[in-house]
């Protein structure tokens, strides 16, 4: 154990044409760093018709350092066609060498995937419509159970649909209220900065408004949810997969969808309209607060002014746009879990993955619902 | 340094969580090269006691002493120290799973040596083929069985030559086959790497096969009942419950309902 009194690994070969000997001196300890290698074609010089012998008698300590390049020689005098005597080594070291296979494994040829770009364009096309197929099955199957539940028939159970809406909805309020009230206040900092300039700073109220409950609200708060329930169901039935526990719940014939996917989708689409209208309101109240302490704006004229220009039906897109935000955010996020790899490392990817395609689903469902909002003219 | 001869000793261990005592006022002594086995039913916090040995849990009461030191009153940077002279198996292998089977076994070499690449690849290759693995380099640990994973990391624990391997069910989940291997392979490596081994275990297969000294524990009483090998304790132990567990017996019901 002592490092002073330590000598160097060493070996040396002689009686080179007739009976070798291998005479090995020092300590070899792998933990220091000694480790020595043996030529491939070391026992070339030796007689063929004789075994190697070992000579030990300077030998220290040793651990899987000594072992190693034993394991080296024997494979050595494999390859060579010679015969060793390993009488003359300890007889751990002798056991150990016994365990370890007579051929190391032979290099794997390194095969090269040569992937053009075309081939690529096909591989991601086919994996994207594969997986738009799957998340349209999963979202059947949702609604499928969704139904049975409603006919008594379900295995969904009441409190874990509580237990999910108790998480995406009260435990959310305090992000979304944050981030709502500040998106309100920077669209009134942006707005009276413009508008002061044609003293129309009531406009502010209009602005903030229209934008807040059109679009603000439900796209920020569909964002919100994404990176915290969305990524938080992905991680959850990543790690179940890891432990089987999906496996668990197939065997008894407990479908994952009833079980796992309704309550958390089913809780998102209840709770996210909700979310959006607390949602508008903290983003005008936080128009209104910038308003007030910058411009020459009244309490009574700003309320006044918002109500004027938000019309019943910018709620109803909003609601709409949310319900559907929810839907897309739960079923990919749990799609995207019930796919995860077994190990910790997929848990990780699988909730990357879980926020990045709520947010990016969410941004572009908005576009499309921009365009079709314009068509009806609402 | 002069060298005791218990390399551990364990001296009025008391381990619980709050109110709950899992063991208390344990003592015993792991001889230097020997393979000792921490036995007793399931439950009785065998595991437990493992976990406070390396360094996971410290005890409520009592001292470890660890050739020589005090292994819980040490700041936590001597305490990685000592560790590092531990390998442990643990229970499900705890393999790495975003690395290799062969890079799991290179990480503490690469952390802890000054070992060129080449070399901790050769040593690699010497620990996997130890425990049968070697056409497993490369192979994720999501892509191995229990079996596989359990020698993986016990590859794994041996990468630093410990002193000291402490493996927590090594032979549990194997098929018979296996199980014999990794019997064989702890003498082996007793033997042959001079560590010295504490195994917690069940298996009476396998304590029987591989144990020299052992310590008993009950989880009703909640300390040592019994001291000496698996082999002693099966034919001259004086405790009934004891002897019944080690030849898989029913204890008699007048005693079971005495102790609960």
């Amino acid at each position: 154990m002592t490092a002073h009194d330590e000598a160097p690994a060493r070996w040396a070969m002689s009686g080179a044409g007739g009976p070798c000997i291998l005479r090995l001196e020092g300590d070899w300890l792998a933990r220091r760093g000694a480790l020595p290698g043996f030529p491939k074609d070391g026992l070339v010089g030796c007689g063929a018709d004789v075994s190697l012998q070992f000579d030990i008698a300077g030998l220290g300590h040793w651990d899987s350092g000594l072992i190693a390049f034993l394991w080296d020689v024997k494979r050595a005098a494999i390859s060579a066609g010679r015969t060793v005597d390993a009488a003359g080594l300890p007889l751990a070291a002798t056991k150990l060498l016994g365990l370890l296979p007579d051929q190391a494994m032979a290099q794997e040829a390194v095969v090269v995937h040569h992937i053009g770009p075309l081939n690529w364009l096909g591989g991601q096309t086919l994996a994207t419509l594969h997986e738009m197929g799957m998340i349209s099955r999963l979202s059947g199957s949702t609604a499928r159970a969704g139904w049975q539940f409603t006919r008594g028939r379900g295995l969904m159970r009441g409190t874990d649909l509580w237990a999910n809406i108790l998480d995406a909805g009260p435990q959310a309020l305090i992000i979304v209220s944050i981030v709502n009230f500040l998106i309100g206040a920077i669209l009134a900092f942006v707005g009276a900065v413009e508008l002061r300039k044609f003293s129309a700073d009531i406009y502010v109220a209009n602005l903030v408004g229209l934008a807040v409950v059109r679009e603000m609200a439900a796209v920020m708060t569909a964002i919100v949810m994404a990176g915290r329930t969305g990524g938080a169901y992905a991680a959850r039935i990543a790690t179940m997969q890891g432990n089987e526990e999906i496996d668990a719940l197939s065997v008894i014939g407990i479908s994952s969808t009833g079980y796992i996917v309704l309550p958390a989708v089913l809780a998102m689409m209840l709770m996210m309209p909700l979310l959006y209208l607390y949602g508008s309101l903290i983003g005008v109240f936080g128009g209104f607060v910038v308003a007030i302490s910058m411009l020459n704006v009244t309490a009574p004229g700003y309320w006044n002014e918002t109500v004027n220009a938000l019309a019943f039906s910018q709620f109803g897109l909003g609601v709409t746009k949310s319900v559907a935000f929810a839907f897309l955010i739960g079923v990919s996020s749990c799609r995207i879990g019930l796919r995860a790899g077994r190990s910790s490392a997929d848990v990780g990817v699988a909730a990357t993955r879980a926020v990045v395609a709520g947010i990016v689903g969410v941004i572009a469902l908005d576009a499309v619902f921009a365009v079709v909002a314009e068509t009806f003219g609402i | 340094m002069s060298k005791t001869e218990s390399l551990l000793s364990v001296r009025g261990l008391t381990l619980a969580f709050g109110d709950h005592v899992v063991q208390q006022d344990l003592s015993f002594d792991v001889r230097r090269g020997s393979i000792f086995a921490v036995m007793g039913p399931s439950g009785c916090g065998k595991s437990t006691i493992m976990r406070s040995m390396i360094g996971l849990l410290r005890p409520t009461l009592g001292t470890i002493l660890f050739d020589g030191a005090d292994y819980w009153t040490g700041t936590d940077a001597v305490r990685a120290e000592m560790g590092r002279r531990f390998g442990v198996l643990f229970q499900g292998g705890a393999l790495w799973s975003a690395l290799t089977v062969g890079e799991n076994v290179a990480l503490p070499m690469q952390m802890f040596t000054t070992l060129d690449a080449v070399s901790i690849q050769r040593l690699v290759a010497v620990k996997l083929g130890l425990v049968g693995l070697s056409a497993a380099v490369d192979t994720m640990p999501s892509a191995l069985s229990g079996g596989m994973r359990k020698r993986a990391g016990l590859a794994r624990a041996l990468a630093l030559d410990p002193d000291i391997l402490f493996l927590d069910e090594p032979s549990a989940g194997l098929d018979p086959v296996t199980s014999r291997r990794m019997d064989d392979l702890i003498l082996n490596l007793r033997d042959g790497l001079g560590a010295t081994i504490i195994v917690v275990s069940h298996e009476l297969a396998s304590l029987f096969a591989v144990a020299d000294d052992g310590v008993f524990l009950d989880a009703v009483r909640k300390t040592a009942i019994a001291h000496g090998s698996p082999a002693t304790l099966r034919d001259g132990c004086a405790d009934p419950q004891v002897r019944a567990f080690m030849r898989r017996e029913q204890v008699e019901p007048a005693h079971k309902e005495a102790v609960g």
